[in-house]
């Protein structure tokens, strides 16, 4: 694999490795996520892109391989080792592809129960909070604010108030985007965020991930379907399949890559797959 | 009777499957009936012989028959009628009166022992329906909030007692810092439980939480030589306020409250007392629950409730949460165990068995997960209820019964099922600066 090796990206993954029982779900997956980029990883169905999610963000135990991630104030933290939780206050945080909300809380509760990990202090063990101290009250409008920049961004304003679960579809897809970026993170990883979504709802997605990219400076990295939308945003792309990756490049690369055609086509004189659009 | 049921069309069943169903009951009822009526044991000089007595099968089939007829006729139409009563909110201009809501409701609870109709009774209802309420406001932390079940609530209560009731005749410790030395072992004794059972969920929490339970009552009644056993504690010492006991006669170097206050001495006095000592605390739970719902904290157990793995990813440590969620509940069981030790001076492991945390969960669920207001509601209902009944003796436990099964097919959810949103952005103070438009 010829591809120029990027001296600091911000997450770095080698070898990774899943086995449940005797099935390789995932075999030695070499990966990078860099900020101000979007990367996306693609495959047919039951590659394990999934997986390789889940091990990213701690849910699941990788059983080799290493995950480095580079964070600006803590340097390089081996994410494999983290506890569950742990991985998401490094500052990589997830969506999911069956989009997991809080669904009898407010659409405004669920962005503030996301900036726990920033408000838990402030609330000194929920004394100053019970109490209802100056410095507790100053954090938790601050916090307000966070939620509302992005309900703002994400125009979500109007429904701030109603209960998550009652939302449509599209607007709990975007409650969710909303709810993992007001947590600051440093790399956001999304678990195919167009699934469900008409096209003008993922032309708004393709939109505001680009807008992300350029405003805050953090890596997206995305296991999306749509490949109008992947080939359209992203950076960089990493083709797995049978658990094993078989391509990673450019957009315009992995579309001419035989190998990336014949996996999701069985063809290698199929057309261009970027035509076909998703796969169910 | 072959009569095709048609369950799917959604229009009332006919009359037809109305019978079958009805007679299906009716079977089952005269099979049940030929070991409950129709065989009686009855002590003759030659011994304890079985009596077969078959004439009260037949009857009680037909009478389950007509009953089962009668309900399956008269359910839809009941259903009918009651639908706006249960489907009824309160007006959004009722919304603003809500902050008023709890302030005036301490306010009545405070004046109730000066009513008029405040004698001995009242104020010990009073005081007893209180218990309750503290005790649901800390289980409803733990299963209302936090999603947690809990079927041994009980133990916590018992927790709390006990050790309200060895410190103060172990130890001589006054009632106030025995009480708060029942809050904390109870606190402390849920942080211990809830460690083994943190991966468990659903079903299996339940059933651990019921044998921790039972275990904590198990080892109250065997523990002769720290606990008495079955025999008990007594001479718990009495709530005293700054000092003052409400005794006829001073205690060697103490004064009491009428002494001091030059109040004429009135048995009723202690009782008054101890209904503001526990209406107090009770306030004081209720503000805290109020006041944490709007805290990480709190934020974190409804969102542990709602969804763990989401939680997980937003990196909010589940262990930390569900233990901070019993360890909270087990407080305020605490608290309400130690009040009870002091106010019946007495405690044995019988006040703290399966029936009292079933007691406590019905009310949480009754009134609704979650909800402070439902609690108090259904407390009232469940303590006060059996006692408006007592005229009716024996079929004062039925007719509780089919008091709550009602309510519970009309209202499943509980009495106050809504959940209050914690803030909204609509009444949250704008941001300062002005946005770019």
């Amino acid at each position: 694999m010829t591809e120029p090796l990027l001296d600091t990206p911000l997450l770095d993954v080698r070898g990774l490795t899943m086995r449940f029982g005797g099935l390789l779900a995932v075999d030695s997956v070499d990966l990078t996520a860099e900020r101000n980029r979007i990367t996306a990883l693609i495959g047919p169905n039951g590659a394990g892109k999934t997986t390789i999610f889940n091990c990213l963000t701690g849910f699941y135990k990788p059983t080799a391989g290493r995950l480095l991630l580079r964070h600006p104030t803590r340097g390089e933290i081996e994410l494999q080792t983290l506890k569950g939780y742990g991985v998401a206050r490094t500052g990589v945080v997830r969506t999911f592809q069956n989009i997991r909300l809080f669904p009898s809380m407010t659409v405004l509760e669920n962005l503030l129960v996301a900036q726990h990990q920033a408000l838990m202090p402030k609330s000194v063990f929920s004394l100053a909070g019970l109490l209802n101290l100056k410095g507790w009250r100053a954090a938790e409008e601050a916090a307000v604010d966070t939620a509302r920049d992005w309900l703002h961004r994400l125009d979500l304003l109007a429904v701030a108030d109603e209960e998550a679960g009652n939302l449509s579809y599209g607007m709990q897809r975007r409650v969710e985007i909303a709810r993992a970026m007001s947590t600051n993170p440093l790399l956001l990883c999304l678990d195919e965020p167009a699934a469900g979504l008409n096209p003008r709802e993922t032309r708004a997605l393709a939109e505001l991930l680009a807008g992300i990219r350029a405003e805050h400076g953090i890596g997206i990295l995305l296991i999306e379907h749509d490949m109008g939308l992947v080939m359209d945003i992203s950076d960089r792309i990493f083709v797995v399949d049978h658990g094993a990756r078989i391509a990673a490049g450019t957009p315009a690369e992995i579309r001419n890559d035989e190998r990336v055609i014949k996996a999701y086509l069985g063809e290698p004189d199929a057309e261009d797959m970027a035509a076909g659009g998703s796969a169910p | 009777m072959a009569a095709p049921a048609s369950p799917s069309t959604g229009t009332p069943f006919p009359l037809a499957h109305r019978l079958r169903d009805a007679g299906i009951a009716g079977l089952v009822a005269m099979v049940l009936a030929i070991p409950f009526l129709g065989l009686r044991t009855v002590n003759l000089d030659q011994g304890l012989v079985v009596q077969a007595n078959l004439a009260y099968v037949p009857l009680a089939g037909v009478l389950v028959f007509l009953g089962r007829l009668i309900l399956g006729l008269l359910a839809a139409p009941l259903a009918k009628a009651v639908a706006p009563l249960t489907a009824w909110r309160p007006p959004a201009s009722a919304q603003r009166l809500r902050p008023w809501g709890g302030p005036l409701l301490v306010l009545a609870a405070m004046a109730l022992p000066f009513l008029p109709f405040a004698n001995r009774y009242v104020i010990d209802l009073g005081t007893t329906a209180l218990i309750y309420i503290l005790l649901a406001t800390g289980l409803n932390i733990t299963v209302g909030l936090a999603g947690l079940l809990d079927l041994g609530f009980a133990a916590f209560y018992a927790i709390g007692a006990y050790t309200c009731a060895l410190t103060t005749t172990q130890l001589h410790w006054g009632f106030w810092p025995a009480l708060a030395a029942g809050g904390l072992a109870s606190s402390l004794f849920a942080v211990l439980l809830s460690l083994p059972i943190l991966r468990l969920r659903g079903d299996y929490l339940a059933i651990v939480t019921l044998g921790f339970g039972e275990i904590t009552r198990i080892i109250i009644l065997n523990w002769q030589g720290l606990t008495g056993g079955p025999n008990g504690v007594s001479g718990i010492a009495r709530p005293t306020l700054f000092g003052l006991t409400f005794d006829r006669r001073a205690p060697a170097g103490g004064q009491t409250f009428s002494e001091v206050t030059g109040i004429a001495y009135a048995p009723e006095h202690r009782l008054i007392f101890l209904y503001l000592v526990i209406l107090a605390l009770t306030v004081l739970a209720a503000y805290t629950v109020a006041r944490l719902r709007r805290l990480p904290i709190g934020r974190a157990w409804e969102a542990l409730r709602e969804d763990e793995i989401a939680c997980r990813s937003l990196g909010i440590n589940p262990t930390m949460v569900k233990v901070s969620a019993y360890a909270t509940g087990a407080l305020m069981g605490g608290l309400a165990g130690c009040f009870f030790a002091a106010r019946q001076g007495f405690v044995s492991p019988e006040s703290f068995g399966f029936m009292e945390s079933a007691t406590i969960l019905a009310i949480v669920v009754l009134g609704g997960m979650g909800s402070q207001a439902g609690v108090i509601i259904a407390a009232l209902f469940i303590v006060v209820l059996p006692e408006l009944a007592r005229g009716f003796a024996d079929y004062r436990m039925l007719a509780f019964g089919l008091a709550m099964i009602l309510i519970m097919i009309w209202k499943p959810g509980g009495l106050l099922s809504g959940r209050l949103p914690t803030i909204r952005l609509s009444t949250a103070k704008p941001k300062p600066v002005a946005e770019a438009a």
